[in-house]
């Protein structure tokens, strides 16, 4: 890396650069992190697993109709997880999962940010009655027990992919608008945002160029705690049957696995896969979260 | 989760404004249940629209899957009022609500709040028993770990600590029942698959009380497992953060023994946030119990709402939803007040 020419740049570049240096910085620092780093591997084979679904496990493998398995076969060298009630390998059927697990976790997660993140940027910057109101708002959410709204929006609302991800998605965000409140408190004291103020910056200027850009790094470490909310909460969903019918996810599978009494039965292979899936996934989603944090909050470092 | 966040909102007020005039407790509790009146009116509020205002015809969503005639609907309509204009219909179910009238059960035909009062002892039997081992579980775990931290035992308790809480419990749940109740190949089971009694005997004479507590074993098993990674994750990060503090020094300059530094000045003051956690969570008491009663079938508050889904049986959800959010903010306000005692830089 040579060092910068200061003559040739302009201020963007300027601050582009620096940015990019920061991130560098912030991965070899991840990188030092024996539990983050196995987390984000993990995470990888699950991505690369819901991403290439169609090309390892042959979507035929779904349909009821076509299923060439026993019912509720133990593994074998042709079902390698065995097969479920409907004669289906349980394999095929956790393979698809993480593509529904993994894309409404997702999706709740970013619709739970955007909120999140709106509401904690406006109600840390407005000291007035804005202000005023938004908390409250972030208060009066956030004692709301998030398990039984989720269940009754879901009832009134019918089940879907889509009514599942907003649900968790707009019962899960006062967390991080109170934590983006308290940082957006703190950066609009600095030094920097007074001489934004007395060159004449506006509002929207200080906000979008000043606070967000300084919160965002705190969103993404807060995003991994997010999404581990947002797939226990799916998972819990469609085992309580509020889940889309049509698809199938790990919840799914384990609200199936229930009700046709695979554990008085022993068929362990229908129940442990994908409550595994689901832990791996959400444990991985912690460490990778603790390692951001950490990178993020030396202080933090002291405590682990 | 949930509970972090609210404590993370007790802590601010903590460290946020140290300047200013500290009020007295009297003011101070004022506020905090001032406070606690309006996230209840705006509770009654959710409540009533999320079944009202929602996409569809409220008969039809209240009533769904009932109402086959025109008349029928009519007649539903005028019983419980949906005839009436959005104001009027608001005023009687805030009349109704706090008169403890919350409707009747399409399933039971019998009025909520009865049903409520029928089940909420065996919630609470099994979270209050849940809480209070986590507590006195969690705590331990905590302080021992953070006290010897990176050693053996730390690093073991909070790898299990953070297993445990990626966990859906209820699937902790299953596997339990699966592996003790069901029995393991050649092993027979040990435990009730799920109820709260065994058939034929009452659970509430004296023969019943070794049965009931034969039945919930497990659900309390899986339920203290639960919260006892949030509890012992908890102690251990707030009695790290009083490990580095002058006056622990101060303490072994005295010449006390580390035991002593230990349970009489570190854990005390650490056990201020972890008091707060506990305090919050049972406030959760319905929503932490819905899934482990559903896979124990405890007859609970929680079954009682997964029962009303298949129906959908709506006024019982509805007054599940009113009385599990009634205790979030109840236990939120009792935990603000307990943290304005112990810590009276919170009320600034």
């Amino acid at each position: 890396m040579s060092a910068p020419q200061p003559s040739h740049l302009t201020a963007r570049q300027l601050a582009r650069q620096r940015r990019s240096t920061a991130w560098r910085e912030g991965w070899r620092q991840f990188r030092g992190h024996r539990s983050g780093m196995v987390g984000l591997v993990v995470l990888t084979v699950f991505v690369v697993l819901a991403v290439a679904a169609p090309v390892i496990a042959d979507a035929e493998g779904l349909s009821v109709t076509r299923a060439t398995g026993g019912v509720l076969d133990p593994p074998s060298s042709e079902f390698w997880l065995g097969t479920d009630d409907k004669g289906r390998s349980v394999l095929t059927l956790l393979i698809w999962g993480t593509r529904v697990s993994l894309m409404v976790g997702l999706l709740a997660t970013v619709i739970s940010m955007v909120i999140g993140t709106f509401v904690g940027l406006l109600s840390g910057y407005f000291s007035g009655r804005t202000g005023a109101v938004l908390f409250r708002l972030t208060e009066w959410f956030l004692v709301i027990p998030f398990l039984p709204l989720a269940i009754v929006l879901a009832t009134v609302l019918g089940p879907s992919l889509l009514t599942i991800a907003f649900v968790i998605g707009v019962t899960s965000w006062p967390g991080t608008a109170l934590l983006i409140r308290s940082q957006t408190l703190s950066i609009k004291e600095r030094a920097y945002l007074e001489r934004a103020r007395a060159l004449g910056g506006g509002r929207w200027h200080q906000i979008s160029r000043h606070i967000l850009p300084n919160v965002m790094p705190m969103v993404f470490a807060n995003t991994t705690l997010t999404v581990t909310i947002a797939i226990l909460a799916e998972t819990t969903l469609s085992f309580l049957g509020l889940g889309d019918p049509t698809r199938i996810s790990w919840g799914s599978m384990l609200d199936d696995a229930y009700s046709v009494g695979a554990i008085t039965t022993g068929s362990w292979w229908f129940i442990v896969p994908p409550g595994m899936c689901v832990v791996l996934v959400v444990l991985s989603f912690n460490l990778v979260g603790q390692a951001l944090e950490d990178v993020l909050d030396p202080r933090l470092k002291a405590r682990r | 989760m949930t509970v972090g966040a609210v404590t993370e909102a007790l802590q601010e007020g903590a460290t946020a404004a140290p300047r200013g005039r500290r009020r007295s407790f009297g003011r101070y509790a004022l506020g905090k249940s001032v406070g606690a009146l309006g996230s209840l009116a705006f509770v009654l509020v959710v409540n009533f629209f999320l079944f009202r205002v929602l996409p569809g015809d409220p008969g039809r969503n209240l009533g769904r899957g009932r109402m086959e005639s025109a008349e029928d609907l009519a007649a539903f309509n005028e019983a419980y009022g949906l005839d009436q204009p959005l104001p009027q219909q608001f005023l009687t179910f805030v009349r109704g609500t706090l008169t403890g009238d919350l409707g009747t059960s399409l399933r039971y035909r019998v009025p909520v709040a009865d049903l409520i009062v029928d089940r909420v002892w065996p919630t609470l039997l099994l979270v209050g028993t849940a809480t209070l081992l986590a507590a006195v579980i969690g705590v331990w775990i905590g302080v021992v770990g953070a006290w010897n931290r990176g050693g053996r035992f730390d690093k073991i308790s909070t790898g299990t600590s953070l297993t445990l809480y990626s966990m859906p419990e209820w699937w902790l749940g299953l596997l339990l029942i699966a592996t003790l109740s069901v029995g393991l190949g050649p092993l027979p089971g040990l435990f009730p698959t799920g109820g709260l009694s065994s058939p034929g005997v009452d659970p509430t004479s004296l023969a019943g009380i070794p049965d009931v507590a034969w039945h919930l074993v497990l659900p309390v098993v899986t339920l203290t497992l639960a919260y006892l990674a949030d509890y012992s994750l908890i102690m251990r990060s707030s009695l790290l953060d009083e490990i580095g503090e002058d006056y622990l020094t101060t303490a072994r300059a005295k010449g006390l023994r580390d035991v002593q530094v230990r349970n009489r000045h570190a854990v005390r003051n650490a056990l201020l946030p972890t008091t707060t956690v506990i305090a919050l969570s049972i406030g959760f008491v319905v929503t932490g119990a819905i899934t482990v009663e559903t896979v124990f079938s405890i007859p609970g508050l929680g079954l009682l709402s997964t029962e009303a889904l298949s129906v959908p049986d709506y006024p019982v959800l509805q007054g599940t939803f009113l009385v599990a959010s009634a205790a979030v903010i109840l236990a939120n306000l009792a935990a603000n007040l307990v943290y304005g005692v112990l810590d009276p830089r919170v009320r600034t």
